[in-house]
């Protein structure tokens, strides 16, 4: 692994655009930029095309001697299947209002990093063979032979973008490189290109239920060490039941939240805040994976996973499904879960036992948000809190891209983090880096990985300089998400840029702040750490 | 030559090679062909290239219902949302049609538009600044550029229509309203061509559009830029008949085309130049007009939750069922206390 360089390094980017038109440079393949070639048995797990051991450095990447036509065809395909590659592949105007959205150019300064370029980088293929101008006039009609390095090069590109969207929010058409990203992707794969850190994840979660690959009795342990956790914290015994048969509620989660901090302390909240509740849910063994690293990698695929969470709710018969705080998951449950699997007459339209608020939005999909599910019982005063518990937390509000663009929760989790925190404890970053106009993680869609680091901390540079803001501003020490992968990625983010950062969920802030009757005195946090006006306590226990 | 040139130049000599071939066609007495025959065709290819185009778009299905959401969704009732979030995320069709609305008629997404700097900070570069302000310059351009090309255009129906229709003074009245110059200048053609030469300039001044830029975003630009300019010079410096162009047109119009003789070669070559756009346009990327309405992050509400969006082409996957899991673990999973479908 290449040394990731000190931020004052990194951070002297170049935005000066090359001498060389963007057709004839080649793209240099950088270490700390890409993530490595997936492992062949991941690709055997899944049934995946062309398995075999090979390095993204190598010259030779070992494809199929019929590659181009397959990559030809597989894109003549999908312009049949989706409107949208064909439409943003003709009508793009090049008017450059997308060029500096992207995180990843804003990070790198790379042109072929300004959406504008990176979708070019296919369309250019696209103009040479199915459209006349650029079969007769070549580079002048902007088109350019298909080749093993324009394979490289969308290798490359495509796995530097994190299919945020932030691009479409802007353009005047609303052309979504996302779209084209996921697209792109999957012709890389359908030739046996694809990245180690998402497929390995996408096997794994196929295989054995959860990408970090847990058996079921791994699951039971985690899930059962948390609420422990919550015991020894609290006082209170917050048991989760597991695959119990007749429950009212299926409960979902990514796994990143009962793998490892912070997602952890997150984890402990949902807990506490249904043993405050007394709620009849269940996890499961077989759906214990809200995320979706398939879908990273294609429509297919994302779906082949996501066929876990109906299909367990309907055997084990609950009457609907609630989803905790994930990003991406909400995304592809939002967009594609009802479309794949709909209509979905075994559940019944999700009501809140605890209010009886009828969630009128999720009639057809069944599933409800957690933040809609907790702003809900606030709203309807069944939560007792003292928001004294989080004076130490001085906290900002990070939209995950696709909860926000691509579902719009806003206000349900700025609402709870009203409910929680003391008066003036609640900052929000510059209001061109936050909402619809988010500013990714950078380490998104699959690219999570260690191999990686520069671009994923570039990539992450607009996020974290509108935190720093803040930070320096007025002394923010939180940083709160309802993003799984925003948890497993910031942190790494934040100890680079803007060390003094913690990242955490919101309802972790709702369990800190939930009062019970029968709980012990509270002298700290669920992460252990002393709650303000006993910090001399803590000091002391540390001392003995 | 470098890429820039290249993607440059060849649209500037086309133009200008255009330019020169209505001219030496009126040389040649080929009125009839350019004053008829062209005009007929290139109205033809218009028509046919864009029914074309749509129904190409229109073949492909739209699988997923996949706006992109620029506000708050619709959730729990007391969740208020104004009429700016209904409209960036809309909730129901008629909503979306709103969104459209905006879209079309007021560029919403390009309003949005922002400018990012980097602050460097030369003593500690890792306190250096990303910046980011509104930035309306470009919305501006566009949008001027867009109603006076609108404007122009339906000023043109008078020499289409005999009595011509009131509004159509009317709209020519307004747009000549400051009375500086005779004949009466019309504003939106003078704005038309300013705004085009801004939208040509930031193109070509600013390096990263520059980098991206190719020759079919420079040739539309040169060759509205010319018709412009030649409207301009036809209407207030060499005039031309006026009268014989009207009859010409009506008899376009009106599919008894004749040919009046002594109208000046510079009509010819603003209607050739019109009739090249015209053909042009379904081919190239003038089709965002059309386009824009067919775009699935725009037109469709954000309702996926509540309404169901049906994929013409979904088919069933391949994925391990539950048993699949049990099988493997079943003794452990007993062994853990987690409840099993089959004891053994």
């Amino acid at each position: 692994m290449a040394k990731l360089p000190t931020p004052a390094e990194l951070i002297q980017i170049n935005y000066q655009m090359p001498s060389k038109g963007w057709m004839d440079l080649k793209a240099e393949l950088r270490p700390g930029y890409y993530v490595n070639a997936a492992a062949p048995k991941w690709m055997e797990m899944i049934n995946y095309p062309f398995p075999r051991s090979w390095n993204v450095a190598d010259e030779d990447w070992q494809l199929p001697d019929d590659w181009k036509e397959r990559v030809l065809q597989g894109m003549e395909d999908r312009l049949q299947r989706f409107r949208s590659l064909k439409l943003f592949f003709d009508i793009c105007v090049r008017c450059g209002a997308c060029a500096d959205k992207c995180h990843f150019f804003l990070g790198t300064g790379d042109p072929k990093n300004m959406p504008v370029l990176r979708a070019e980088l296919l369309r250019s293929v696209y103009r040479r063979y199915f459209k006349t101008a650029g079969k007769l006039l070549g580079e002048l009609a902007g088109a350019r032979d298909l080749t093993e390095d324009v394979i490289k090069e969308w290798f490359y590109y495509l796995y530097q973008c994190t299919i945020c969207r932030r691009c479409s929010v802007f353009c005047p058409y609303g052309i979504d490189m996302a779209e084209m990203t996921i697209l792109g992707r999957e012709l890389l794969a359908s030739v046996g290109i694809n990245i180690d850190w998402a497929l390995a994840s996408v096997a794994q979660c196929y295989d054995k239920g959860s990408h970090i690959g847990a058996t079921p009795q791994a699951f039971k342990d985690m899930v059962d060490f948390l609420a422990e956790e919550n015991e020894r914290i609290t006082g209170i015994t917050t048991p989760c039941p597991v695959n119990k048969k007749g429950a009212e509620i299926l409960f979902v989660v990514p796994s990143g939240d009962y793998f490892a901090d912070p997602g952890s302390y997150t984890f402990m909240g949902y807990l506490l805040l249904f043993k405050y509740l007394d709620l009849d849910f269940t996890m499961s063994t077989y759906a214990a994976e809200g995320g979706n690293f398939g879908w990273f990698v294609s429509h297919e695929m994302g779906k082949r996973l996501n066929a876990k969470i109906y299909e367990e709710a309907k055997r084990l018969k609950v009457k609907w499904i609630l989803g905790g705080e994930c990003g991406h998951m909400w995304r592809v449950c939002n967009q594609y879960m009802p479309t794949w699997w709909g209509p979905i007459d075994f559940l019944e339209e999700p009501v809140s036992p605890i209010t009886g608020t009828k969630f009128e939005n999720a009639t057809v999909h069944k599933m409800v948000h957690i933040s809609e599910f907790t702003a809900d019982l606030f709203k309807h005063g069944k939560l007792k809190v003292d928001p004294q518990r989080n004076a130490h937390i001085k906290l900002t509000f990070h939209d995950s891209c696709n909860t926000s663009r691509g579902m719009g929760i806003f206000e349900e989790p700025r609402y709870i983090i009203n409910q929680v925190l003391p008066e003036g404890h609640f900052f929000e970053m510059p209001p061109n880096t936050i909402r619809e106009k988010t500013f990714c993680c950078g380490s998104s869609s699959g690219i999570n990985a260690n191999e990686n680091m520069d671009i994923r901390m570039l990539g992450g540079l607009p996020r974290a300089n509108a935190v720093k803001y803040v930070h320096e501003k007025y002394g923010v020490n939180h940083l709160g998400c309802i993003c799984a992968l925003d948890r497993a990625t910031l942190p790494t983010l934040m100890q680079y840029w803007v060390p003094e950062m913690e990242i955490t969920g919101i309802t972790e802030l709702v369990a800190n702040a939930l009062v019970f009757d029968d709980e012990i005195e509270r002298t700290t946090d669920l992460r252990d750490r002393p709650l303000a006006g006993f910090e001399e306590a803590a000091e002391e226990e540390g001392a003995e | 030559m470098d890429f820039f040139k290249r993607h440059f130049l060849v649209p500037l000599i086309a133009v200008a090679g255009l330019i020169a071939i209505a001219y030496l066609g009126v040389a040649a007495n080929l009125q009839f062909v350019f004053g008829v025959v062209i005009p007929y065709l290139a109205v033809l290819i218009f028509f046919e290239g864009l029914i074309f185009r749509a129904i190409s778009w229109a073949r492909s299905p739209v699988p997923f219902k996949i706006p992109s959401t620029c506000a708050q969704v619709k959730s729990l009732p007391w969740i208020k949302r104004g009429l700016g979030d209904k409209l960036d995320n809309p909730e129901s069709r008629w909503w979306a049609v709103g969104r459209m609305v905006l879209e079309i008629f007021a560029f919403r997404s390009l309003f949005r538009n922002t400018r990012t700097t980097l602050l460097r900070d030369q003593e500690k570069p890792e306190d250096s600044r990303l910046v980011h302000w509104s930035y309306k310059w470009l919305w501006l351009g566009a949008l001027a550029f867009h109603y006076a090309f609108l404007i122009v255009i339906l000023r043109h129906i008078r020499f289409f229509t005999q009595p011509v229709p009131h509004w159509v003074t009317a709209l020519a009245e307004v747009d000549g309203f400051v009375q500086f110059y005779i004949p009466t200048v019309y504003l939106t053609g003078v704005l038309m061509v300013v705004a085009l030469l801004y939208l040509l300039a930031r193109r070509i001044y600013t390096p990263n559009l520059r980098y991206i830029s190719l020759a079919a975003d420079y040739f539309p630009l040169l060759l509205i830029i010319s018709i412009g300019l030649t409207g301009i010079l036809m209407r207030y410096f060499y005039k031309v008949d006026i009268a014989a162009v009207k009859q010409l047109a009506i008899g376009l119009a009106t599919l008894k085309p004749v040919v009046p003789a002594g109208i000046g070669a510079i009509f010819y070559v603003h209607l050739f130049l019109v009739c090249v756009l015209f053909a042009y346009f379904p081919f190239s990327k003038l089709m965002h007009a059309p386009g824009v309405f067919f775009s699935p992050t725009r037109n469709l509400p954000g309702d996926n939750r509540w309404n169901l969006h049906v994929n013409p082409w979904n088919y069933p996957v391949k994925f391990h069922d539950y048993m699949h899991q049990e099988d493997e673990y079943r003794e452990a999973m007993i062994e853990a206390g987690i409840p099993v479908e089959k004891e053994k």
